[in-house]
């Protein structure tokens, strides 16, 4: 059974991380983030709330939303897997990688296993640019990253939910 | 008697297990009944030899790396502690390892040596040094002071960072901001989130060095969200610098007033961009504005503001604190100081390395890189980010100088330096650099927004040998039209590369694709 790291979103929770932060100059951005960070995504259904509370219309907030790469409109799987496609770790085989990673999972960029244990997406420069190929696993960063090490890794990852569940 | 051990946190080396490395070392240390002390330092930069696992001793720090946690018990075994040679693993002092001996660091040079969040580390090493010197100066002698450095703005257009001060000093508005650029989303760059985790409170005394010059009471520090770790230590330097007073309603007690926020962008490359950025703050789609009015005009919430990059604001408490001579004194011709240069990509001993202007390309490449990871002979090397272009062989002694790279259509950016070996396949590097700006382009301005997509096309199609010439033609066409009608530097830049594969690497584009 999947187990999401997120707890369910609910009107009022959103509305509470959206009440304390619409004080703040420039607030639409912190209040994304501060969502997405609790959900895991950023529900459709925010979007009327932020736009009323920030005396936004629904269009600019769903234009800002849609402008970020990092903002998400649906619930990613247990790990987001973030593979740098960036020059640096291309001339470290960062193009191998990937084709590997798509092809073992499954899946393309921007999806997630059936299984909903793994949302892949490509990521611009990680900084850790001296030492690629680099893959972010939620706030962790690998470095070095081989096809034979990205296998192991997907291993570790999808054992933990066996042991949790 | 209890032994200092030093094992950075800093995302490289945790990368490469540092955290691993550091719990091995206190296993083994409390197997084996000794006392250890481990401090989690910064990163000296030398990310081939991270982790990097130092011991003081009385004769200075000693050096063993790279460390993997299975070393552990035979370091200790060898004698770590005492600070012993017999390991292979040693690197001896570790000032006097070639890599850091052979560099010139004013503002690097902290990083690695303290812990980055103590404040008594910060001030025994100079720290705050440069802004108690400012307390007791006017805004004016502040901004000479800077001016007299020719510090120029390291985030790659390089405008002279005094005179954009002086406009905000001189634009009178009852609010005015500190905005620090910390959006470093150029491949092969690292100084900035290395200041960040490294030497935190270096950026907040440049920061509040800077809301001094110009009269900014509120920082804001615009962090791009690939940098979790970066977030992190940087988040709890600001509460300790202002439970310290070194932020605050009164700083050390000068009645004067500095606050900082760090903000978090949201993977989008284009807020690097200072106007994109400013929009993004502000809470809206990071799109680019139209210059004029300049920032330093009308910038923040419409406010006179100083937009600056992480490196430009880190230059100046060297510059406050030992005169802005001193600095000036490093650097050819227009381009004083130094450069931070982020040797990355298929380097064999990648790193930070802070070098005067002037250096040759090739020096830093062989004398500190060491050459390519693989060791195949190198081939190309891309400088100054994604938007900047790739140098064949014939251009790598060139030093590294601001007006020296612009002449031959180069430019130095932020500083990054990306290698690579002769497996590339440069049409595919032509590629992604158009595929890049699909990707990345705020859409405002058509030859940046349409033009990056038909480049791809242009680019397949010359791959696929379809019409080949006829498409080469296009391609330096559409080339042009981007450089002279985009907006901004997103689409007048990304020809750039995408050029200087047609120049210098024409074959590779007479070639078909191999299969993706």
């Amino acid at each position: 059974m999947y187990n999401s790291p997120f707890p369910p979103w609910t009107p009022q929770l959103v509305q509470d991380e959206i009440d304390a932060l619409k004080h703040e100059p420039g607030a639409l951005l912190p209040i994304l983030h501060a969502i997405q960070d609790r959900f895991g995504h950023i529900p459709r259904e925010a979007v009327p709330l932020i736009a009323e509370s920030l005396q936004l219309t629904r269009a600019e907030v769903h234009g800002v939303i849609s402008f970020y790469h990092h903002f998400r409109t649906s619930p990613p799987g247990r790990h987001v897997v973030q593979i740098c496609r960036a020059e640096a770790c291309q001339a470290r085989g960062a193009r191998a990688l990937e084709s590997h990673a798509r092809e073992t999972l499954g899946i393309d960029y921007h999806q997630t296993t059936a299984d909903r244990e793994i949302t892949l997406e490509p990521v611009y420069c990680l900084g850790n640019c001296a030492c690629g190929p680099s893959l972010r696993v939620d706030d962790r960063i690998l470095a070095r990253v081989t096809p034979e090490r990205f296998d192991r890794l997907v291993d570790e990852l999808t054992t933990q939910v066996l042991k949790v569940s | 008697m209890t032994t200092r051990l030093f094992v950075p946190r800093e995302t490289t080396a945790l990368a490469l297990g540092a955290d691993e490395v550091a719990e091995r070392i206190e296993a083994e240390a409390e197997a084996r009944g000794v006392e250890v002390e481990l401090v989690r330092n910064g990163s000296r930069g030398l990310f081939w030899l991270e982790p990097l696992v130092e011991v003081e001793t009385p004769a200075g720090r000693i050096a063993y790396g790279p460390v993997a946690p299975e070393d552990v018990a035979g370091l200790l075994d060898a004698g770590l502690l005492e600070g012993s040679a017999t390991s292979p693993l040693c690197q001896g002092p570790t000032e006097e390892i070639p890599y850091l001996q052979a560099q010139q660091r004013l503002t690097f040079s902290r990083i690695g040596v303290t812990d980055p969040l103590s404040l008594e580390d910060y001030c025994a090493h100079d720290g705050f040094r440069g802004l108690r010197r400012a307390l007791g100066l006017d805004s004016q002698a502040i901004i000479d002071e800077v001016k007299a450095s020719g510090l120029r703005g390291r985030g790659g257009a390089a405008f002279p960072t005094g005179i954009k001060w002086q406009t905000v000093l001189d634009a009178p508005a009852a609010q005015k901001y500190i905005v620090c650029n910390a959006d470093e989303g150029d491949s092969g760059t690292f100084a900035d989130r290395l200041v960040m985790e490294c030497d935190p409170y270096l950026l907040i005394e440049g920061m509040a060095i800077a809301g001094l010059a110009v009269g900014a009471t509120q920082g804001y520090v615009y962090l791009r969200s690939e940098y979790p770790l970066a977030q992190e230590i940087f988040n709890e330097a600001i509460a300790r610098a202002e439970a310290a007073g070194y932020l605050g309603g009164d700083i050390l007690g000068s009645g004067q007033a500095f606050h900082l926020e760090v903000r978090l962008g949201a993977g989008a490359y284009i807020c690097g961009e200072e106007t994109s950025l400013l929009e993004s703050l502000e809470g809206k789609r990071g799109m680019v504005r139209f210059k004029p009015p300049l920032p330093a005009i009308e910038g923040l919430f419409g406010q006179p503001t100083v937009v600056n990059n992480v490196l430009s604001l880190a230059a100046v408490p060297f510059i406050l604190g030992d005169g802005g001579q001193a600095y000036a004194d490093y650097g050819m011709g227009r381009s004083r100081g130094t450069l931070a240069l982020q040797l990355a990509g298929n380097v064999q001993r990648g790193g930070l390395v802070e070098l005067a202007f002037g250096t040759t390309l090739r020096q830093l490449m062989e004398e500190f890189g060491g050459g390519t990871f693989t060791g195949r002979p190198l081939r190309a090397v891309q400088v100054g980010g994604p938007l900047g272009a790739y140098l064949p062989e014939s251009q790598w002694d060139l030093p590294l100088d601001y007006e020296a790279f612009a002449e031959v259509g180069a430019v130095l950016g932020h500083g990054g330096v990306v290698m690579f070996d002769d497996t590339v396949d440069m049409a595919e590097q032509a590629r992604f650099a158009m595929e890049f700006c699909t990707v990345e382009s705020c859409g405002k301005c058509t030859p940046c927004r349409i033009g990056s997509v038909r480049g791809v096309e242009v680019i397949d199609r010359i791959r696929a040998g379809e019409r080949r010439e006829a498409n080469l033609a296009l391609l330096a066409d559409l080339c042009e039209t981007m450089v002279d009608g985009s907006l901004c530097a997103m689409g007048g830049m990304t020809p750039f590369p995408v050029q200087s594969v047609m120049k210098h690497f024409p074959d590779d584009l007479q070639r078909d694709a191999q299969p993706r």
